[in-house]
């Protein structure tokens, strides 16, 4: 099965990647491809977009229409993308850097639009392309090179940011349980609207290390026992939830798309 | 041309008339003084013609906006000003080195940062050339009155689609906002040129190669079913990214090239009162309104003045200045700025001829009569 993804979805001549031993953005990726494959979305129709980073390096291996764009500005080319060519499935590919930091005010933006795009996080708590410095997610207390004597900034829940920004659909799911991430995308595209999909990965090679978080699948037991499934959450007294992350569906709301909006507009006329 | 093509308009409108009468079916932009009546037209007019206005987060935004909308086919525009053009500096340098047609309109205004924000300058004209990082060429240019907005914006859309760049339309606020009567050209009669598209199906397609007879690669529109990658990073034919020294040298050339040698088709200019000239201005925009005013002064006191005017600044016409600065025995460059194109000017012409400036940073518009006197006692 999994061959099978990579030779219909894989630009395979542009392999091997250049993820680090461990990394977990394949696990993002394939879980991704498999969401359309399930969907049965036809290539032509799905436009990938990305921004700068390891996890924003996907486009590039994927058949698709791909585009690689600057750092944070992903969200700002697809909204351009989607608005031009509202036919296309539009599906923007970023990490916690490039999406909460820099690309911040476009997410903001894009999910108060409720425009018609499907954004994956793929959230290590690192910048790892630059070599490990703390990110906006990287937690309070850890280390990174530009936080050496660990990060005392707080640190962003973005499927809050995402849900109080507007977005239509809101989720999170780790690289423990990569169905989840499938289950979420095939939501997400199926949403008409703007949803957030966040991917908890591992980066083994600088947050891990930095951190002495262990080696890749330490990390990724790390991240089983870090969260709980929203339902489960829930029927925990107040007093045990406290430090767990929640996954699942966390949010999904109706509400008129964006470009439903503008077409209504032309067709007043 | 008819009496009913005849009307009166402000500048910038007169850029979006230009920017649709082009094509320009989406526009993404952010508000600021003096360049917002083109988001507030573009506002107006896209939706009644099926097309798409967005008014974005930011400058950035915008610009990663129209990129978008132009991967998709779509002629796409931007328009803002100084604060603004620096920040569309990113967006240009992708959209050059991913070869993305798209129109980016800087209404000048005074700078440094938020400046002279309702004031005229000319302070622009080396961030246009080299806001954006790396090494690149460019296409400016430099309308000069409100019927000539209309025209190079059209030739700005038609330049882009071309030679698949990004092309900056530099305004003057005075004239952005300047009303003047504009016989519009009947639509029928306007040259358009539209980006060529693949003549290969997807299978052969190799989306960053230039095949035999064209100047630039064929480009696809995402959603037709040639699916590429397109990235800011140095990449192969194929658009794959890669580190090779050869290939990024080989599309870094190719990239100014496509430019630069291809001047004659890229580079307009007005000569005025050239013919027997012993001394020429250059000027442009704006300013190149009072040095014709002036021109007319000094001739009718029998001076043997005359102007070039370039309309095209970037890339600078190397050709003329030369020939030019061959026949006259000086050449004063008149700019609202502290000698920026001077550079430029000397840089081409000063090997044959003396080169003087004139410039103010005041945010005032350079008189008629100062020219004059520069030119008596300069």
């Amino acid at each position: 099965m999994g061959n099978n993804l990579i030779e219909k979805y894989y630009r395979t001549e542009r392999l091997p990647h250049i993820w680090c031993p461990g990394c977990g953005n394949g696990i993002v990726l394939r879980a991704i491809v498999k969401a359309i494959d399930n969907l049965g979305l036809n290539k032509d129709d799905i436009c990938v977009v990305s921004g700068i980073g390891c996890s924003s390096r996907a486009t590039g291996y994927l058949d698709f229409n791909t585009v690689h764009t600057t750092h944070g500005r992903a969200l700002a080319f697809a909204t351009g993308i989607k608005l031009a060519n509202p036919n296309l499935h539009v599906i923007v590919i970023t990490g916690d850097g490039d999406c909460a930091a820099i690309g911040g005010n476009h997410l903001i933006h894009a999910a108060r639009r409720n425009i018609d795009i499907t954004t994956v996080v793929f959230n290590n708590n690192i910048y790892g392309m630059t070599g490990g410095q703390y990110s906006p997610t990287t937690p309070t207390g850890d280390k990174g090179t530009t936080a050496p004597y660990g990060n005392i900034d707080p640190n962003f829940d973005l499927c809050e940011l995402a849900k109080s920004a507007g977005a239509t659909y809101v989720s999170r799911s780790t690289v423990y349980g990569a169905n989840m991430i499938t289950k979420q995308v095939e939501e997400g595209i199926k949403n008409k609207g703007f949803s957030f999909i966040e991917a908890l990965t591992i980066c083994p090679t600088y947050y891990g290390r930095k951190n002495k978080k262990g080696d890749a699948p330490e990390m990724i037991n790390q991240l089983k026992e870090m969260t709980i499934n929203i339902d489960a959450y829930y029927k925990l007294p107040q007093e045990k939830r406290e430090g767990r992350i929640v996954i699942g569906e966390l949010y999904r709301v109706q509400r008129e798309e964006y470009i439903e909006k503008y077409n209504r507009l032309i067709n007043s006329f | 041309m008819t009496e009913n093509n005849k009307r009166l308009m402000q500048g910038n409108e007169a850029c979006v008339e230009g920017a649709i009468a082009a094509g320009m079916r989406f526009f993404a932009g952010y508000p600021i003084t003096p360049s917002t009546e083109i988001a507030e037209i573009s506002a107006a007019k896209l939706p009644r013609i099926g097309g798409k206005f967005i008014q974005m987060e930011d400058e950035i935004a915008s610009i990663s906006a129209i990129i978008g909308a132009s991967l998709t086919g779509v002629k796409a525009m931007t328009a803002t000003s100084g604060p603004g053009f620096s920040l569309k500096q990113e967006g240009i340098g992708y959209a050059t080195m991913a070869e993305v047609p798209c129109v980016i309109v800087n209404v000048q205004r005074g700078g440094p940062s938020t400046g002279l924000p309702t004031s005229p300058a000319q302070g622009d004209i080396m961030q246009a050339r080299w806001g954006t990082h790396g090494e690149h060429s460019i296409i400016a240019l430099y309308p000069s009155t409100v019927k000539e907005i209309f025209d190079t914006t059209i030739r700005a859309f038609n330049l882009s689609e071309k030679y698949r760049t990004p092309v900056i339309l530099l305004m003057d606020e005075v004239i952005a906002h300047m009303r003047e009567a504009v016989d519009l050209p009947d639509i029928s009669e306007i040259k358009i040129y539209n980006r060529k598209k693949p003549s290969v199906g997807p299978e052969e397609y190799k989306p960053y190669k230039v095949l035999k007879g064209n100047i630039v690669p064929e480009m696809a529109n995402i959603g037709e079913g040639y699916r590429y990658h397109v990235t800011g990073l140095i990449h192969d034919e194929s658009g794959a990214p890669t580190n090779d020294n050869r290939i990024a040298e080989e599309l870094v050339l190719r990239l100014v090239n496509k430019i630069e040698n291809n001047l004659d088709d890229i580079v307009y200019y007005e000569k005025y009162e050239l013919d027997d000239a012993e001394e020429a201005i250059v000027a442009f925009g704006a300013t190149a309104r009072s040095a014709k005013s002036a021109i007319d002064t000094l001739r009718a006191k029998g001076r043997r003045i005359g102007m070039f005017r370039p309309i095209t600044i970037w890339p600078s016409p190397k050709k003329q200045l030369t020939e030019l600065a061959k026949k006259v025995k000086r050449i004063m460059v008149v700019e609202m700025n502290m000698g920026q194109y001077l550079l430029e000017v000397e840089r081409i012409a000063g090997k044959y001829t003396e080169v003087l400036g004139y410039g103010r940073v005041n945010g005032e518009l350079v008189t008629p009569k100062e020219i004059v006197r520069f030119v008596e006692e300069g």
